[in-house]
């Protein structure tokens, strides 16, 4: 108990920038691209030449991506959404990023990026958020999905609500008393009682229009619809979420600046933009990184579309973020630095790179950190 | 490694390993089943694990024939019909009226002509095009849960939601909705029970697959490896069946040409001319190019696989036995695929007469789609769902909607992916929406003896309805 209490603490001394106040507590929401979204095609190697000859079909022209250095451009789709939280400052890209895995599958990857164990030791008794969770004890956590997420199970309680079919419940307060009794004392017992718990907590923090307007939430609209209500429920009692968003598997016709690709993107950036500013003043408080389980083949196939890589690019955003810059090691984008000849390298292996935020959001360190991502040694891209 | 020559050498005995080909050797005679104990508590324990849910029909079934008949009648089901209501609901649908050529052919000609109907006609056709999809999906849906529900045939039943689950479609891509029906019709169900191979032949060659994981796409000079990948990694070998980025090149390769032409008639097609006819070496073996035969040779390595027998089996076990299945069992079940050259029933026999089977029973965990249709199996018995339509909302808010898992690793298996607080919230909510429709309290008997704290609540109950919703939420009914 001292010791938690000690940690919490600690993120005064070494994120004083981010945590003004004991009563403002970081919080944190991990965004996971699933499929492996195309990165080349995100953040924009435009000084490469490499690039324009091997993806004759899709490739992002230079004039259309959103210049952010002379050698990185932005893909237009996020020109209203993340390139204004870029140049505030409250975004960062990390190229070349992602986890040593070669399987180059999304499941063996997903699975091994959420455990986050060294390569070869494979645990499922516990993923790293949840280990994260336990680490800074008594505080919210909640995954914004159907299923828990393999990053999020394991021995601390996290709640887990699908924000897309929120509704009224029809199981009274008495009901939920006398089902909860049933299973106290059974292997059930704890997910059943924070399953009511969330439940009453969503209703009440969402409120009654919110809930009604669930209804017809328009497709097109679905993630912002998502992440609006994320951002209540994190700038209220949830610390540390989770929401994951599918569809970025593009093997076939995956478009250019327009297109497939470029429609997704659309609609995760106005998403991630409502979420900035729904978050009100915890946005200053908060950190959101966006992942994915690999980059693509770094060259176009024959469907005018990509097939599954390596490396790929992580986004960082948050209020007090030292953004507006790519950081973390990077390398001349050609074909010599190409991994296999296929794929984007990793330099910012995602352990090191997480537990490196980590130290610094919430003052993690030494032993504590090593129980995150154990044989890890952090990596600080002082992105807080 | 070990294991893999092992199974290896069990191969080479039974004479396979050196003929690929798919003419395969009559499949061998069951053996009955000897069930040591036949006590009624065991019974419905049996009916809870290897049908859709124990209700009172299903428990004169399995009382008459004693445990072990009703399995040997589930491993070769005759062709029984549905209760007529039922049979007749089905046989009105347009999947079941219509063959597949027409409906592809009409599906093809209504997208063409939207896509070159003028602007102001395009979007009414092209809705009309999306309802008639979402249309034709709702029937194979609706079909699928009035067999689950009614259908004494349960183990047949099951199987084929296995295999559709293993070799997984997503119905909301391009013009599936309207290809679901005949897929599991006619390329997983008459086999569902049968031999693995002809699974495997059967879904590489349906259009749902083909168009699903890309290979209508897939020709030479413009590879597409989606497919070659998931068909190693998803459907035989296992991601860690020992293949390389290589052999996945290689079996794309191996699959250039196999296409799609929905106005055909035939659906699926060989196209030479897109076919990559080089010579490819494909897990170590050189598969020379000579077309459309080259696919059946790398299905035969695959199915024939020590990796396979081991993956398919414990897939099987996971199912039918626990989350973590004993190793021994699939080791046994493993040995059986591989003897039997991947004989379905005889790996499934294999499982159901091991001691392991028996100790399991009533220990695993409900995923939604097991309890939805286990609440309604109890709750009707034979009298007919009135609609199947809020039983397809309900799968859906419960993460677990039929033909849907949008990636193709289809619907895990375990307790760890379903029973999640908001999962066990949603749940019970879905148990009120049909506690609520009936007037008298349902049958308890298939839950086995209630704890004392359930006996407690359920007699705190102030209407039946609120008694049926305590007895469906109970820690009983959340296991099979």
């Amino acid at each position: 108990m001292n010791r938690r209490a000690f940690l919490l603490s600690l993120p005064l001394l070494y994120a004083g920038r981010l945590l003004a106040a004991p009563s403002a507590p970081a919080r944190f929401l991990l965004v996971f691209l699933r499929g492996g979204y195309d990165a080349a095609n995100v953040l924009v190697p435009t000084s490469s030449a490499f690039y324009y000859e091997t993806r004759p079909n899709i490739a992002v022209p230079k004039d259309a991506a959103i210049a952010l250095d002379s050698d990185w451009g932005l893909h237009p789709a996020l020109a209203e959404s993340l390139h204004p939280l870029y140049q505030r400052g409250e975004a960062a890209f990390i190229p070349f990023a992602g986890t040593e895995d070669t399987s180059r599958s999304h499941f063996e990857t997903q699975d091994s990026i959420e455990l986050g164990q060294p390569l070869g030791a494979r645990s499922y008794a516990s993923g790293f958020m949840n280990r994260l969770a336990a680490e800074l004890g008594a505080l919210g956590a909640i995954s914004f999905t159907n299923q828990l997420p393999v990053t999020f199970r394991g021995q601390a309680q996290v709640a887990n609500v699908a924000l897309n079919m929120v509704a009224k419940p029809g199981v009274d307060a008495r009901q939920s008393e006398m089902i909860a009794r049933m299973y106290r004392g059974t292997a059930l017992g704890a997910p059943v009682a924070e399953g009511f718990a969330a439940r009453d907590t969503v209703m009440r923090d969402l409120g009654d229009e919110m809930v009604a307007a669930s209804r017809n939430a328009v497709t097109a609209r679905a993630f912002e619809v998502q992440a609006k209500r994320i951002a209540r429920l994190m700038r209220g009692d949830y610390r540390l979420g989770f929401v994951d968003v599918g569809g970025w598997d593009t093997h076939v016709g995956e478009g250019g600046a327009s297109g497939q690709l470029a429609t997704r993107l659309e609609e995760l950036g106005r998403g991630l933009g409502a979420l900035a500013s729904e978050m009100g003043d915890a946005w200053r408080h908060t950190v959101v990184l966006v992942i994915s389980e690999f980059g693509r083949t770094f060259r176009e196939n024959g469907n005018r579309g990509t097939d599954h890589g390596h490396g790929t690019v992580y986004w960082a955003l948050g209020g007090a973020l030292r953004g507006a810059r790519v950081a973390g090691e990077q390398v001349r984008v050609a074909r010599e630095t190409l991994f296999q000849d296929r794929d984007y390298p990793v330099l910012n292996e995602y352990r090191a790179l997480l537990g490196g935020l980590f130290a610094r959001l919430y003052g993690l360190q030494g032993e504590a950190l090593g129980r995150i991502f154990p044989a890890a040694a952090p990596k600080d891209l002082a992105l807080v | 490694m070990a294991r893999f020559l092992l199974l290896s050498a069990a191969i080479l005995i039974a004479g396979c390993a050196s003929a690929p080909q798919s003419s395969a050797p009559a499949r061998a005679p069951l053996e009955p089943i000897a069930w040591p104990d036949d006590s009624r508590a065991v019974e419905l324990q049996v009916l809870n694990r290897v049908s859709w849910g124990a209700n009172s029909s299903s428990a004169a079934d399995i009382a008459r024939l004693g445990t072990g008949r009703w399995l040997d009648s589930q491993l070769r089901p005759a062709r029984a019909p549905l209760p007529a209501e039922m049979q007749a609901r089905i046989d009105a649908m347009t999947i079941s009226q219509r063959p597949i050529a027409d409906i592809a052919a009409d599906l093809e000609r209504q997208r063409r002509a939207f896509q070159s109907a003028p602007p102001e006609e395009r979007k009414a056709e092209r809705q009309a095009f999306q309802q008639e999809l979402t249309r034709l999906g709702r029937e194979a849906q609706a079909r699928m849960l009035l067999r689950a529900l009614y259908s004494p045939n349960q183990l047949e039943e099951h199987m084929t939601w296995f295999w559709m689950n293993h070799f997984s479609v997503f119905q909301f891509k391009g013009p599936l909705r309207g290809l679901l029906a005949d897929y599991e019709e006619r390329a997983i169900r008459p086999q569902a029970l049968g031999r693995f191979r002809d699974l495997l032949g059967a879904t590489a060659r349906h259009p749902a697959m083909l168009i699903y994981l890309d290979n209508a796409r897939n020709s030479a000079g413009r590879i597409n490896e989606n497919y070659a990948r998931e068909l190693m990694e998803l459907h035989t070998l296992g991601v860690e069946g020992g293949y390389t980025q290589r052999d996945v090149e290689a079996l794309a390769h191996i699959l250039t040409g196999w296409s799609v032409d929905l106005t055909s008639g035939q659906l699926a097609r060989f196209y030479p001319r897109r076919h990559d006819f080089t010579a490819k070496v494909f897990l170590g073996r050189t598969i020379q190019g000579r077309g459309a035969a080259e696919l059946d040779e790398a299905l035969d390595m695959l199915a024939r696989h020590p990796a396979t027998a081991h993956f398919v089996s414990r897939k099987l076990a996971t199912f039918f036995v626990a989350d973590e299945p004993p190793a021994a069992l699939v080791e046994r079940m493993a040995q059986t695929f591989a003897l039997s050259d991947g004989d379905i029933g005889q790996v499934l026999r294999t499982m159901f007469v091991s001691p392991e089977f028996r100790a399991s029973l009533g220990g695993k965990f409900k995923d939604p789609l097991h309890y939805a249709l286990s609440a309604l199996r109890l709750v009707l018995d034979e009298r007919p769902l009135p609609d199947a339509q809020p039983v397809i909302g309900a799968l859906a808010r419960m993460g677990e909607p039929l033909y849907a898992r949008a990636t193709p690793d289809g619907y895990p298996l375990t307790r760890t992916d379903w029973a999640s607080p908001g999962q066990l919230a949603t749940r019970f909510e879905i148990a009120r929406g049909i506690a609520y429709r009936v007037p008298v309290r349902v049958w308890d008997e298939p839950l086995g003896p209630l704890s004392a704290a359930t006996r407690e609540t359920l007699a705190q109950a102030s209407s039946p309805q609120e008694w049926n919703l305590l007895l469906l939420s109970s820690p009983e009914f959340m296991n099979r």
